[in-house]
């Protein structure tokens, strides 16, 4: 079999998410259970039917054991695939293919955590990170993880091809506006390029407002077989496309600062898909830092290598551009427990079932969903479409 | 060029070794004859554990740079650089004797080796402002 012939054997039949923001009270565990039912409830399944899992969590070394145990579940297919924020989109390959082969019936994947409001802070974590994620190349220098990676990258954007601060900014911007149409999104104030610039500086040539969101979230989503997917729901998002790509965990392994392994992940999944990024209506790109959307236009082939910043200027990827990107407000804007890969898969299935109000990009068919994990380290892309695009 | 020594440990702990005798020394391929960084077992260019250490001359050119911000007016702002030596490694490292918001990409570097944590620890300099391997 050819992944080419697996193009469309698998849909997403169920999306929910939960504490998007902050979950005080509740532990990451708990909004991931408030997350899965919401998901098997929206797939018209119940947790029962599920026999399939694929879960992981930047806080546990065995996360998908108590995750198992929580929900009550016997898998028959299990994926813990730890690769940071790309994680629960490089999930689906997998899950694909473990469907395919009748291993499993219905997969759940799912995320939670509670680095916000929760005992194992951001902060904890990334002390805890230094021993269990040795760096000893980086570490003594003291970067700040992983903001300084990115913006070591952003550097040399600048650099080899006069991308500005504004242009930079132009991201968070865009971010914001579409944010301000998605009422579940957590930052919905105005922001302007000013406001961007002028914000703390963190580590040059970022700002705190380069920067992504950390707040408490769980999401989740069901996948099922192309047939039965149709026989459950009236409208199954079916997966096009998918591929990962892993080059380098540190950014001073980074061959070229400028260019990442989305520049493959993106092209095999195209290449799956039978598609080019001008048939993709919605894009989804992990927007850690305002950097990261740059890069994958150009990666991803929306532009040309060193264009992305003319490409975003006047609004070029904000609501009324000339590309949707990051339609429910992204990682800067809406939400980011940690790892956001989830919530990119949960804003292609919303827009291609055409459920999202004022931000509703018309007509959507097909969508691209971007992961991004580490330090520019991970790449996982998905393109996913309606039923007429089989 | 010197054959790892079994008696210095792993790659990681002769590095350090090196370091502490004074010596900047990064690894070169045997089989493909390319420069290797960080120290490891295996060369990641071709899959050869054909590993020599040889010395670095230490001199290289700011590939991207960061500085991070301390609290305002404290004087704290240290800039994160990525160093491309001229055996063609890159490496992580801060930039001292120079004004931490003047450091730029395509300055010309020297390695220096200090003393950090009770490690020796390569930072760099401004050519010419008498770095030493």
């Amino acid at each position: 079999m050819s992944l080419q012939q697996l193009r469309g054997k698998a849909a997403i039949v169920g999306v929910g998410h939960a504490g998007i923001g902050e979950a005080p009270g509740f532990s990451a565990m708990e909004i991931l259970g408030q997350a899965a039912l919401a998901a098997v409830a929206d797939a018209g399944l119940t947790l029962r039917d599920i026999d399939g899992l694929a879960t992981c969590s930047s806080a546990a070394s065995m996360w998908a054991l108590p995750v198992a145990e929580y929900l009550g579940l016997r898998p028959q297919f299990i994926d813990s695939t730890m690769l940071g924020g790309s994680s629960f989109i490089a999930h689906l390959m997998p899950a694909m293919l473990a469907l395919e082969s009748g291993q499993c019936n219905a997969v759940l994947v799912c995320y939670g955590s509670t680095q916000k409001t929760g005992t194992f802070s951001r902060k904890a974590m990334s002390e805890a990170f230094r021993l269990i994620d040795p760096l000893p190349y980086e570490h003594p220098y003291a970067p700040i993880q992983p903001l300084t990676s990115y913006a070591l990258a952003a550097s040399r954007h600048m650099h080899e091809f006069g991308t500005t601060r504004e242009q930079l900014a132009e991201v968070a911007v865009a971010a914001r506006r579409w944010a301000q149409l998605n009422p579940e999104a957590v930052m919905r104030d105005p922001l302007s390029i000013d406001d961007v610039l002028s914000a703390r500086m963190v580590s040059t040539p970022l700002t705190v407002r380069d920067c992504c969101l950390v707040t408490d979230g769980a999401g989740a989503f069901v996948l099922m077989r192309a047939d039965r997917a149709k026989a459950q729901v009236a409208k199954p998002v079916y997966v096009l496309g998918n591929a990962t790509a892993v080059w380098n965990r540190q950014i001073s392994s980074m061959e070229n600062l400028t260019v990442t392994a989305a520049s493959e992940s993106g092209r095999r999944a195209f290449e799956m898909a039978g598609l080019a990024p001008s048939d993709v209506d919605v894009v989804g790109l992990y927007d850690a830092f305002t950097i990261n959307t740059l890069l994958f236009l150009e990666d991803l082939g929306f532009c040309k290598k060193g264009e992305a910043g003319a490409f975003v200027e006047n609004g070029g990827i904000a609501p009324g551009g000339r590309l949707p990107v990051n339609t429910n407000g992204g990682g800067l804007s809406c939400v980011h427990p940690g790892m956001y890969g989830i919530f990119l898969v949960i804003e292609a299935v919303r827009q291609l079932r055409g459920e999202c109000g004022a931000r509703q990009v018309k007509d959507a068919r097909i969508a691209l969903a971007h992961g991004n994990g580490g330090t520019l380290s991970s790449q996982s892309t998905a393109i996913f479409g309606v039923e007429e695009t089989l | 060029m010197t054959a790892i020594a079994p008696s210095l440990g792993g790659p990681d702990a002769a590095y350090l070794h090196h370091l502490a005798q004074g010596h900047l020394r990064v690894q070169q391929c045997g089989a493909c004859a390319r420069h290797v960084f960080y120290p490891r077992v295996v060369c990641p260019h071709c899959g050869s554990a054909d590993l020599r250490w040889v010395d670095a001359r230490g001199q290289g050119t700011v590939h991207a740079c960061s500085v991070v911000m301390g609290k305002p007016g404290t004087g704290t702002d240290y800039a994160i650089v990525l160093v491309d030596l001229d055996e063609g490694v890159r490496m992580m490292g801060r930039v001292q004797e120079h004004p931490q918001d003047q450091v730029r990409i395509g300055m010309r570097v020297q390695a220096r080796i200090v003393e950090q944590d009770g490690k020796p620890l390569v930072v760099f300099v401004p050519q010419g402002a008498g770095g030493a391997q």
